[in-house]
């Protein structure tokens, strides 16, 4: 409890009303004097573009319930979260959590915090604000375990998508991504006969862009329940569908950009704008950096599900949750409804580039890409993404990064699984 | 009447002894704490099983090390890390020298050149980095300068290619850190005095035999510290291989101090990253210590 004190060292009254919370043990908010006071601190790696524009409109409508509440962003940038993370563990393993953090849904949430018992359960707070009825349940199964939730899924990216210029696309007399990657490649061929000497856009700096190339790969050739199993270390790698897996990444490499160990992925999607590659395979942010220069789906450009994944989304969400001894414990749980509320899902997302966790969002409020992942996001099967830390613990998922790396390099489809069989054997079981 | 200035005098005596003591004990305890107590704990660390955010100490003796030294990445590290020490120790000395010789000819203008040979040592690695970056990227720089003078044999892939990209970034450090060599051997040259090279030159020595038997040896303290100095930055680099190239392409560029960080920080494996930082304290040390005996013994000749 000293903790609270530090923090709002001038609000003891909101001090001792969280004692009084916490000996209770219940995760009421009504508060007796009915308003909330003191601080709240949001800790996440949303600094730049859309997703600061986001936060800070989640941030506008806590303020406007919460008026004296002080807000503090402790966003911390760089790195896709890489150097945020190292912050956070170090504050948590110094006893000084933040009072909500943007956490990734599945294993980074789980094996890491809850795993470590550093988290507080929220489920009464699902119960209450009956999130059972608007949020899928194969997404709050991603951020449940033993029986308990631990966080809010505020957006849902998707990570299966491939972004095509329509430019190029007409060139080759198609107007639709090919459903199927032996179909893919055959238009790969064809822009590459018109002149398009890299039609595949790659940017491979920190190889997690061809972690997600392997998921997708997986998803297409095993489906949704092969690659939870394969996932979650119950399958194997050496199986013959992560090698056919492979073995189309193995010919996708010869369609890609050679400068793509420099490139991250906005790079390989500027590519796309400027009509040298035809398409690249990457999560649907790469939306929102086509929509930044004034580029309009459906017109500039088309987003689809990848080759072969239709009918399944490859969840990237982010989530927010409780810490154990957050310092302001009331306003993070006020903060934790915000981020589920219908409200706060509807201003966040159009500026993030995301859909809504939430079903219940009015689909007027998006573009007309959103809007058809919006309506597959209803009726998919839902995967977590393991590059991005949701299905495999992050020593996995590092691994297999630098396993992609190795493998764009030296394209031994039979080492390359060997090797995956090797780290799912000492992080996955 | 003699006791008491004897007394005060006998005091400022033990003062006189006490009080370096006193002003060097709180660094040294400082020191003991932040530095050695720390090297002791990664050590320790680096024997337990701690994987995961919560400290975990099961004693697991040396099969971190075990591991480590089987997995590809870290031996890739150590290649790489050993030869890019070696070709930017000699590129930098080497270039370093050369540019001192000719600035202390004392010809006009030897200011200005000094200068701009010194001022990236102001930039940081992250600079460096990104600007050579830009320059590497095989569609625009260096590239299209040579294509445009052509030059096109010069053309590489440079970062993209797995056996350039280690050249690159050994480029890229010695272009920041020559100009520092050329200034340490600049202040050796100058120390050298001229009546010795005068001799050598009357005795019949060419200009070639004064620097080899006369200017070189005189310079010895000078190299090695240079070797030092830049021997243990360039052993723990991580900015500049983090800026430029993440460790890629593959395994190609990926240094000790890279792995550390991501071992540690974002697999939360934190038994091999305090593994992997055991093991660069000891590359480290291999080229202080030697250091530091040959400082002891030559500090009573002086």
């Amino acid at each position: 409890m000293q903790r609270t004190g530090v923090a709002a060292g001038s609000l003891l009254a909101g001090a001792s009303l969280l004692e009084f919370l916490e000996a209770c043990g219940t995760t009421t908010t009504t508060n007796t004097s009915g308003k909330l006071t003191g601080n709240l601190e949001i800790f996440s790696w949303w600094t730049a573009g859309g997703e600061a524009d986001g936060l800070n409109e989640m941030f506008k409508i806590y303020a406007q319930k919460y008026a004296d509440v002080k807000i503090k962003n402790a966003a911390v940038a760089g790195g896709a979260g890489t150097n945020a993370k190292a912050v956070l563990a170090t504050r948590m393993q110094g006893g000084k959590p933040p009072d909500s953090f943007q956490v990734h849904a599945g294993q980074e949430l789980i094996s890491t915090w809850v795993k470590a018992s550093k988290m507080e359960p929220i489920t009464n707070i699902w119960k209450d604000a009956g999130w059972d009825s608007v949020i899928p349940k194969d997404l709050k199964d991603i951020v449940s375990s033993n029986g308990d939730v631990w966080s809010v899924p505020v957006n849902v990216h998707r990570g299966n998508a491939i972004w095509a210029s329509t430019k190029v696309m007409s060139l080759a007399g198609l107007t639709e991504s090919p459903a199927t990657y032996s179909d893919f490649i055959k238009l790969l061929d064809k822009a590459k006969s018109l002149g398009i000497s890299a039609p595949l856009a790659l940017g491979s700096k920190g190889n997690w862009q061809i972690a997600m190339l392997f998921e997708n790969g997986v998803l297409a050739s095993g489906g949704p329940d092969y690659y939870k199993t394969l996932f979650s270390g119950k399958g194997s790698f050496t199986d013959s569908k992560v090698k056919e897996a492979l073995t189309t990444m193995k010919t996708l490499f010869d369609y890609v950009n050679n400068d793509h160990p420099t490139l991250d992925w906005d790079g390989a999607a500027q590519r796309v704008t400027a009509g040298t590659s035809l398409a690249t395979i990457m999560g649907d942010w790469a939306k929102g950096y086509f929509t930044s220069l004034n580029l309009s789906p459906g017109k500039d450009f088309i987003g689809a599900p990848s080759p072969g994944t239709k009918g399944n989304y490859v969840i990237v969400c982010d989530t927010f949750g409780l810490p154990k001894g957050a310092p302001d414990r009331d306003n993070a749980v006020a903060w934790i409804k915000v981020a589920g509320s219908q409200e706060g899902q509807a201003a966040f997302n159009p500026k993030k580039g995301s859909i809504p966790a939430r079903t219940d969002v009015a689909k007027s409020l998006f573009d007309p890409v959103a809007q058809s992942f919006m309506d597959d996001f209803k009726a998919a099967k839902l995967v977590p993404s393991s590059a991005h830390g949701s299905a495999t613990p992050e020593a996995f998922a590092t691994g297999l990064n630098d396993e992609m790396g190795q493998f764009v390099q030296k394209r031994d489809v039979n080492t390359t699984a060997n090797n995956l069989q090797k780290l799912a054997d000492q992080f996955l079981k | 009447m003699r006791e008491r200035p004897l007394g005060r005098s006998r005091f400022s005596q033990r003062l006189d002894r006490l009080t370096p003591l006193l002003m060097i004990t709180p660094s040294v305890i400082l020191i003991a704490i932040f530095v050695y107590v720390f090297i002791g704990y990664t050590g320790y660390v680096s024997l337990t099983k701690w994987y995961g955010v919560v400290p975990d100490y099961t004693w697991a003796g040396l099969s971190q090390y075990e591991q480590l030294f089987q997995l590809e990445r870290f031996q890739a590290d150590i290649s790489n890390t050993i030869r890019f020490t070696f070709l930017f120790l000699i590129a930098s000395i080497g270039i370093g020298f050369a540019a001192a010789v000719l600035l202390d000819q004392k010809l006009r203008g030897t200011i200005f050149f000094q200068n701009v040979f010194l001022f990236p040592l102001a930039i940081s690695f992250v600079v460096t980095g990104t600007i050579w970056r830009w320059l590497f990227n095989p569609n625009q720089g260096l590239n299209l300068l040579f294509g445009a003078l052509h030059l096109d044999f010069l053309k590489s892939g440079w970062l993209i290619d797995t056996r350039t990209a280690l050249y690159s970034l050994v480029i890229a450090a010695t272009w920041q850190m020559s100009g520092f060599c050329m200034a340490m051997f600049l202040a050796g040259l100058r120390s050298v005095p001229d009546d010795l090279r005068e001799a050598a030159r009357v005795d019949g020595a060419t200009e070639f035999r004064v620097y080899q038997f006369v200017i070189l040896p005189l310079l010895r303290p000078i190299i090695l510290s240079a070797i030092i100095i830049l021997g243990h930055i360039s052993l723990k680099i991580f900015d500049l291989v983090f800026v430029m190239t993440f460790g890629g392409p593959g395994y190609s560029t990926d240094m000790p101090g890279l792995y550390m960080f991501i071992a540690t920080f974002r697999q939360n494996l934190y038994a091999r990253g305090a593994a992997i930082a055991t093991v660069l304290l000891l590359m480290v040390a291999v080229l202080i210590v030697p250091y530091l005996i040959w400082n002891l013994r030559e500090e009573p000749e002086r």
